[in-house]
């Protein structure tokens, strides 16, 4: 009987720890699949928020060419605007989508030597202490509201530019600063992460070729770090192009094309920032306006096809 | 183990945001629901009222209804921004109990609201104090805003070039002044600002400026209001009708108003609200008013 | 030129850069805090904000801004993280890893004004919900996630090859070397990016503006039960955020006190914002430690 009850005890002992070791690997495989699935549930929310939001904005952008009868010649070239105008209302957007164009590119012309210098003073330039105080420099500047941006650039730099440059301080020039600042954190982060994510073998094998600092950085780095850092102005010259409050109060909002960097302008998101909630949903003059945020979409769509043509043919 | 805290965390937010769903659709359901019955046979109001629209009406509604809270603690209001547009779009789609505009809602084409009007707002045209004058003729007027007088000497004042400030297109302040202040005539192109504070704050800063401002917003040195033909901005003259440029504030309701929103609209044009919250904020009582204007814009003596 | 005065020179031009940058940040952040400071008392943080008279505070707004974070990090750092690990592990190279980068890159480049007018219409008007928290934070979560994703993918890419290999290596399986490797080692990184979305998160008014809303109701604080109307942790209820209340203010307030409202309220977010950074840094550091068992 003992002897009985012994190997019942031991059986018993022994399939628990078996079912255990089981248990156990069941486990991991389970936490494989589930992980799997959880990431791939993270990624199915991503894409299906862009295309929600593409279709969103198709179908209510297109509604003014649709169901208003607007023509879209005239809303790509045309340079007259006035859709509240209840007789003949005009829907000419050019100088608003000349004027986005302009002042993205100006500011990412100010910012994107600004941020890559940067990235490369804190990576290669001064990265133990260089990097300690730029790293939070850059990210205080992307908590400063764009509100604030607006105002600061209100009360100090359209009066600036206004005695100091001629015009009436409204201008692409205020608003081209305005962005660059704003834009600056963006491509600053981007581009020390892709500097220094590069393999320290590079920089070493330049070296060792007897290459000083800066032909290293010049030949060698940049060239390897070239899509990202096109990426990190690309990004950050999306987020000029999308950005609304800061511009709005420093750009002037005019109607017309501008002649001269000193000259007001309207940029697309300032002219929707401005009519949008004085429009009713579904009227012709709200409907363009949703016209012009598909328009914004579609830039952006552009620019991202741009910067994979770009980064494919640079990798080699 | 990690990975079961993981996935309990993500069924924590899951679970929480369905409860807290079917809990937010449900109180609002119940509430609105109690108001109607319970307004009726007692005197207690409770419930819940959401408004929105027009940023400019916003302050006085939400200073009201904070008054009508603390006397009646069972009844909850929010108010919100968004413009007139989404206002008059949102209590036309049901999704809001009261819409504030600043325009009537015909001339955005929305038709089956009621219209409530709460308060007037005056508005004049502004200037740099710079610039030296205090008081301009309608044509002139015009001619300033439609670009064919550039300089402020041929006014009479200093010799300064003038600079527009503009409303966007369809902004009502935009509306009411073209229509009463330049006679219609579409005003040339200028700086375009919506917020009337930083209206404001250009005026003030940029030499020759001249843009328009609600009477709420003159009650400072910072800009020189004028005044029309030798009319004064004043709120007298506006209710005698003798200065033409002032809008109504409207506040619509979606068919007849509930009890509630009665007794929220009541309490906005009772003589508490008008004659204390309303001229603290700029805006004039519309109970005062001499005169009546249609959505035309054809004006009645009362 | 020499090889070394070129080095020199560029070596000298790349010091200015950083003293440009530098010094905008100084002197954007003297202008505000000299400003705002005058403002800033106890009783600004304390007292709630006022429609009409001088002397109203920031207190809910200050609460709702944390809040609003709060909820947005909440829906968007695991799913954001999880986004990134697909990215950095188990996405292959082809079409469909295409579309998803590009669906990711074109989320981060959507205006902050569409992704507020889209969160309008989808979260406030086709919910029924009307201005709430949730409807603000979901809004937030549409630009905050690929930021989180490029962040997390990036800093997985970042942790050493040699230490992946030799957890697979040793028998592990991927999703477990991930969780018991690749992320530990990656979370400051992950962090830091975090920040730097927190500090976006927080100071965005556009989006919040129609999603949000622009008022926030009477809150009593010692109510902590979330399904409570007037508990201050409802999240749908309306709320306007310390960034939105600068911009409303700014535009239409009619207090006579709008400069120091808005000089404060500046001050005190960045100010916030300058401690949520130390005081995330500090932790982050702490927890690579304890993770790494290094010094």
């Amino acid at each position: 009987m003992t002897y009985f009850r012994g190997v019942i005890f031991f059986m018993e002992k022994l399939v628990p720890a078996k079912e255990r070791l089981l248990k156990s690997q069941k486990n991991w495989m389970n936490g494989e699949v589930r992980g799997k699935i959880i990431v791939f549930i993270c990624a199915i929310i991503m894409i299906s928020a862009t295309i929600a939001i593409t279709i969103f904005l198709g179908t209510k952008g297109l509604q003014s060419f649709i169901k208003n009868g607007v023509s879209l010649i005239e809303f790509l070239t045309g340079k007259q605007w006035n859709p509240s105008d209840q007789a003949k209302p005009q829907y000419g957007a050019l100088p608003f989508i000349f004027g986005s164009f302009t002042v993205t590119f100006l500011a990412a012309l100010i910012a994107a030597p600004l941020g890559i210098g940067g990235a490369i003073f804190m990576t290669e330039i001064a990265p133990s202490w260089g990097r300690k105080i730029l790293q939070p420099v850059i990210e205080l500047l992307v908590g400063i509201p764009s509100v604030v941006y607006g105002f600061i650039g209100l009360t100090v730099l359209v009066p600036f530019i206004r005695v100091h440059f001629g015009g009436l301080g409204f201008s692409l020039l205020s608003g081209m600063i305005v962005l660059s600042i704003m834009i600056l954190p963006t491509i600053t982060t981007i581009a020390t992460d892709a500097m220094s994510s590069l393999p320290k073998t590079l920089r070493e094998g330049s070296y060792a070729l007897g290459a000083t600092r800066w032909q290293t950085i010049r030949k060698v780095l940049i060239p390897a770090a070239i899509p990202s850092l096109l990426t990190a102005i690309v990004l950050g010259m999306a987020r000029a192009f999308g950005e609304a409050l800061a511009v709005q109060m420093v750009i002037g909002n005019v109607k017309t094309m501008p002649h001269s960097i000193l000259d007001a302008s309207g940029t697309l998101t300032t002219i929707i920032t401005l009519n949008m909630g004085y429009t009713t949903f579904g009227s012709p003059e709200n409907n363009i306006l949703w016209s012009m945020g598909l328009l914004l979409l579609i830039m952006s769509f552009a620019f991202i096809l741009l910067i994979r043509y770009l980064s494919s043919r640079r990798k080699i | 183990m990690r990975s079961l805290k993981k996935l309990s965390l993500f069924l924590i937010i899951a679970s929480v945001m369905v409860v807290a769903a079917a809990c937010g659709g449900g109180t609002s359901k119940d509430t609105t629901g109690g108001s109607t019955n319970k307004g009726t046979t007692t005197k207690e109001i409770s419930g819940q009222l959401v408004i929105s629209g027009s940023t400019a009406l916003q302050p006085l509604v939400a200073a009201a209804a904070e008054e009508f809270m603390n006397k009646n603690p069972k009844v909850s209001i929010q108010v919100n921004g968004g413009g007139s547009g989404t206002g008059l779009s949102q209590v036309s789609q049901g999704a809001v109990q009261i819409g504030n505009s600043d325009v009537f809602a015909e001339e955005k084409n929305i038709s089956g609201l009621v219209d409530n009007k709460v308060a007037v707002v005056g508005m004049t045209a502004a200037v740099n104090p710079k610039v030296g004058i205090k008081d301009i003729k309608k044509a002139d007027l015009i001619k300033v805003f439609t670009g064919q007088i550039k300089n402020w000497k041929e006014l009479g004042g200093a010799d300064q070039k003038i600079t527009l400030v503009n409303r966007p297109d369809s902004s009502g302040t935009r509306a009411v002044f073209n229509k009463f202040a330049l006679g219609g005539a579409t005003p040339a192109e200028g700086i375009t600002e919506d917020a009337s504070n930083t209206v404001k704050k250009i005026i003030n800063e940029t030499p020759g400026a001249i843009g328009y401002l609600a009477f709420s917003y003159l009650t400072d040195n910072t800009v020189t209001a004028l005044s029309i033909d030798g009319v004064q901005p004043t709120a007298e003259n506006v209710e005698s009708g003798k200065f033409p440029v002032w809008a109504y504030e409207h506040c619509y309701t979606k068919g007849q108003p509930t009890d509630l929103e009665k007794a929220f609209l009541d309490y906005l044009t009772s003589s508490d609200v008008q004659t204390t919250i309303l001229p603290k904020q700029g805006y004039l009582p519309v109970t005062k008013m001499q005169v009546e204007r249609d959505a035309k814009g054809n004006v009645t003596k009362k | 030129m020499n090889a070394k005065v070129a080095d020199r020179v560029a070596t000298g031009v790349f010091i200015v850069i950083a003293f440009i940058i530098v010094s905008v940040l100084i002197g954007l952040f003297s202008f505000i805090l000299y400003h705002g400071f005058q403002h800033v008392s106890l009783k600004f943080l304390t007292t709630p904000s006022s429609n009409m008279s001088a002397g109203g505070g920031i207190r809910d707004q200050l609460f709702n801004s944390f809040y609003v974070l709060f909820i947005t990090m909440l829906i968007t750092v695991p799913l954001g993280v999880g986004g990134g690990v697909y990215m950095a592990e188990y996405a292959r190279p082809g079409r469909i890893t295409n579309i998803i980068r590009s669906c990711i890159e074109v989320l981060a480049s959507l205006p902050s004004i569409v992704i507020g007018l889209f969160g309008l219409l989808m979260f406030v008007t086709l919910t029924g919900w009307g201005y709430t928290i949730l409807g603000g934070a979901l809004a937030l979560t549409v630009f905050n996630l690929p930021v989180m994703v490029r962040v997390t993918e990036d800093a997985i890419h970042s942790v050493p090859r040699d230490l992946k290999e030799a957890s697979l290596a040793l028998g592990i399986t991927h999703w477990h070397t991930i969780k018991t490797i690749l992320l530990p080692s990656a979370f400051p990184t992950i962090l830091t990016g975090g920040i730097l979305a927190a500090g976006r998160v927080f100071g965005e008014a556009a989006a919040l503006l129609f999603t949000a809303g622009l008022s926030t109701p009477r809150l009593d604080y010692t109510d902590w039960n979330p399904f409570s109307q007037i508990s201050p942790l409802n999240i749908f209820r309306p709320a306007e955020t310390l960034a939105v209340h600068i911009w409303s203010i700014n535009t239409q307030g009619l207090i006579p006190d709008v400069d120091a409202v808005s000089n404060g309220s500046a001050a005190v977010l960045i100010l916030s914002v300058l401690l949520f950074n130390l005081l995330a840094r500090w932790i982050g550091s702490l927890i690579h430690k304890k993770v790494t068992a290094t010094k």
